[in-house]
C-alpha cells in the first residue's frame, strides 16, 4: 500500500473497556481525497474508533497510521493534520461565531491579520457572516454544526473526523452539510471519516462504507457493492380476489407467497423487462391485482442483513431532544 | 514556548467570558459583601469588646477574613466554568488539536486570577466604605497582593481539580463550598484562642490562618514574621499537589 496515497491506515485495533470488548479486531485502510462511512448501530463501536484516531483515546492494540503519521509515536504530528466535529458541537457558547474562529486561529498562531482573513472567509462560505458577532449560544442546531465544522476548518486539516455531523438536524440543515460535506472533497481535497448511523447519508456522501457490529467490521465496499452483497431487488403483488391468487401464485416464480394477504414476491432478476412480461401475463389471464410494487435493494437491507441484532426491528433513526 | 503562547490565549478567552458576563463577579462578590455587612453592623459590637476595641477596630479585624472568604467563594465559580467546559464537546476540540495540552487549564487558573483580584477590590471597597482603615505602606500592601495571588492560585488549582472529579456541573460548583468553611474555623472572624481544645488547634494549624494572620499584620502595617513563610508552604503546597491532580484528571 502506498503511504503517500493512504490517509488512514489501521491493523488490528482493540479497544476493551473492562470486559467489555468494544473494538475486536478492525483493520482500514482509506485512500486520501474520499469520504469513507463508518455505519453501525448504536453501541457498535464507531464513536470509541473515532476517538481512538483522533488520538483522544489510546488504544489496546493495533497498528495505527493517520495522515502519515504513527498515532502512538507521533500524536502531535497527527493532531496538527486532523479536524473533529463530534456529535454534541464543540464551539464556546460565551463567544461570539468570530470570536470562536479567532480563538482556533490564535491556537494554530495564524498571526493577527491572517486569523481575521481565514475567520471573514469562513463565515462568507457557511452563511454565518449575519450571525458573526452574536454569543453561539443564541445560534440555530444547524448554525451550530456549521460554525463548528468552520472552527475545524480553520486549520486547514487533511482529514475530517465527523462523528453524525446531522444527528439532530432538520431536514434542511441536513442537506446543507451534505452539500458542505461534498464542497469539502471536491474543491480542498480534503479526506473524510465519518461515522453515521443514517443509511441514506452514507449512500449520499460515501465512497467507501464499512460496516460494524460489535466490534467487527462485517462488510466492507462501495455503496453499489454492498448492496449487490444482499438479495433484495423483488416485485411485490397483492392480487384482488383469492382465485386470482392461486391462479397466479404457481406460475410466476415466486420466491415467497402469504396466503392470507392474496401477496407473492417475484425476485427482480431483469429490471423492466421482468415487470413488463409479469404485466402482460397478468393482462393475459385477466386476473385482477390490488396492488403492485417494485423494491430495490437499499443499505437498509443490507444493514439488517449484516448486523446482527438481538431483536430484528428496523432500526429508527435517534431523534435527541436537542 | 508553545505552552506559554496557547495559555495566553486560553486566559483571553477566560477574560472574554468575564467581561462578557460581569454578573458573575457579583455573584462571587456578593456573599463576602454579606457576610462583612453582617458581622460588622449584627455582631460588630460584641466582637470588637471581645477583641478589647470597638465595632470599628473589628472592620479591621475583620476585612483580611473577608478576603479570604471571597477567594473560597470564587473557587466555586473556576470550579462551575472548569465544569462547563468539561461537560460541553469544546475541550474534546481542544485535545485534538496540536496546542500545548495544559493550556486550556492554565487559561482558566489564570483568568479566575483576574476574577479574584477584580472581587478582592470591591470587597477591600465596601470594607473602606464602613469604616476599614488600613495603615500598610506601599510596600505592605505589594506583600498584601503577593499573598492573595498566591493562595488564590492554590485555592484556584484545587479548584480546578475538584471540577474535574466529576462530570457534572451543579456537583462541581459544590465541591469547593466546604473551602468557604476555613475563614470560619480559623482566625478569620474571632481569635483562635477563643476557641475550645480540637477545634482551636485545627484553626492554628490550618492554611487560611497564616494567610489571614499575614494579610492582618501587613495591613495594620507590622511586620509579618514567619506565618509569611507558613503561607507560602502552604499555597506552594496546595498548588503543585492540585496542579499535578488537575493534569492528571485531564490527560486520562
Amino acid at each position: 500500500m502506498n503511504a503517500m496515497r493512504t490517509v488512514v491506515s489501521v491493523t488490528g485495533l482493540r479497544k476493551s473497556y473492562g470486559a467489555h470488548r468494544v473494538l475486536d479486531g478492525v483493520d482500514l485502510t482509506i485512500p486520501q481525497g474520499t469520504v469513507f462511512a463508518l455505519l453501525g448501530p448504536n453501541g457498535a463501536g464507531k464513536t470509541t474508533t473515532v476517538q481512538i484516531l483522533s488520538t483522544l483515546i489510546k488504544p489496546d492494540a493495533g497498528e495505527i497510521r493517520v495522515a502519515g503519521h504513527d498515532l502512538a509515536r507521533e500524536p502531535d504530528e497527527v493532531r496538527a493534520a486532523i479536524g473533529v466535529t463530534g456529535q454534541f458541537s464543540a464551539v464556546d457558547g460565551f463567544l461570539s461565531g468570530e470570536e470562536n474562529l479567532r480563538l482556533m486561529a490564535d491556537l494554530l498562531h495564524l498571526g493577527r491579520a491572517e486569523g481575521r482573513a481565514r475567520a471573514r472567509e469562513l463565515l462568507e462560505r457557511f452563511d454565518l457572516t449575519d450571525a458573526a458577532r452574536k454569543p453561539a449560544a443564541t445560534y440555530s442546531g444547524g448554525m451550530r454544526r456549521r460554525l463548528d465544522l468552520a472552527m475545524t476548518l480553520v486549520g486547514t486539516p487533511k482529514l475530517i473526523f465527523l462523528d453524525e455531523p446531522t444527528t439532530g438536524l432538520d431536514p434542511r440543515s441536513r442537506r446543507t452539510m451534505w452539500q458542505i460535506v461534498r464542497d469539502l472533497v471536491r474543491r480542498d481535497g480534503v479526506s473524510i471519516f465519518l461515522t453515521t448511523q443514517y443509511l441514506e447519508e452514507a449512500d449520499e456522501l460515501a465512497d467507501r462504507i464499512a460496516l460494524l457490529s460489535q466490534g467487527r467490521l462485517v462488510a466492507e465496499g462501495s455503496p453499489e457493492e454492498l448492496k449487490r452483497m444482499v438479495p433484495g431487488g423483488h416485485i411485490v403483488v397483492r392480487f384482488a380476489d383469492p382465485d386470482g391468487y392461486r391462479r397466479a401464485a404457481g406460475h410466476l416464480g415466486a420466491t415467497s407467497g402469504d396466503d392470507a394477504g392474496l401477496t407473492v414476491q417475484i425476485p427482480d432478476s431483469g429490471g423492466v423487462r421482468t415487470l413488463r412480461e409479469l404485466l402482460e401475463w397478468l393482462d393475459t389471464h385477466a386476473i385482477d391485482v390490488a396492488e403492485l410494487s417494485v423494491h430495490t435493494p437499499d443499505l437498509d437491507d443490507v444493514f439488517l442483513t449484516l448486523t446482527q441484532e438481538p431483536s430484528a426491528q428496523r432500526p429508527s433513526p435517534k431523534e435527541p431532544s436537542r | 514556548m508553545r505552552a506559554i503562547t496557547d495559555s495566553v490565549t486560553m486566559t483571553r478567552r477566560q477574560i472574554k467570558h468575564l467581561w462578557r458576563y460581569p454578573t458573575l463577579i457579583l455573584t462571587y462578590t456578593g456573599v463576602p459583601v454579606v457576610f462583612l455587612l453582617l458581622f460588622v453592623y449584627v455582631f460588630g459590637g460584641i466582637m470588637g469588646a471581645g477583641i478589647g476595641g470597638d465595632r470599628a477596630t473589628y472592620v479591621g479585624y475583620l476585612t483580611p477574613g473577608i478576603m479570604v472568604t471571597t477567594i473560597a467563594g470564587a473557587a466555586q465559580g473556576t470550579a462551575i466554568s472548569v465544569a462547563i467546559d468539561m461537560t460541553e464537546g469544546i475541550v474534546a476540540r481542544f485535545k485534538t488539536m496540536a496546542i500545548a495540552r495544559v493550556s486550556v487549564l492554565t487559561g482558566h487558573v489564570l483568568g479566575a486570577l483576574v476574577q479574584n483580584f477584580v472581587a478582592i477590590a470591591a470587597v477591600t471597597l465596601v470594607a473602606v466604605l464602613i469604616g476599614f482603615r488600613p495603615s500598610a505602606s506601599a510596600l505592605d500592601w505589594l506583600g498584601v497582593v503577593g499573598v492573595l495571588a498566591m493562595f488564590a492560585f492554590a485555592i484556584t488549582w484545587l479548584s480546578v481539580g475538584l471540577a474535574m472529579v466529576t462530570k457534572n456541573v451543579a456537583t462541581a460548583s459544590n465541591l469547593p463550598m466546604p473551602l468557604m468553611l476555613l475563614p470560619f474555623l480559623g482566625s478569620g472572624f474571632v481569635p483562635t484562642e477563643s476557641m475550645p481544645g480540637v477545634l482551636r488547634w485545627f484553626a492554628e494549624h490550618q492554611p487560611a490562618t497564616p494567610v489571614i494572620e499575614t494579610l492582618r499584620a501587613l495591613l495594620t502595617g507590622r511586620p509579618a514574621g514567619a506565618g509569611f513563610l507558613e503561607a507560602a508552604a502552604w499555597s506552594a503546597g496546595i498548588a503543585l499537589l492540585s496542579y499535578l491532580w488537575a493534569r492528571r484528571s485531564y490527560n486520562r
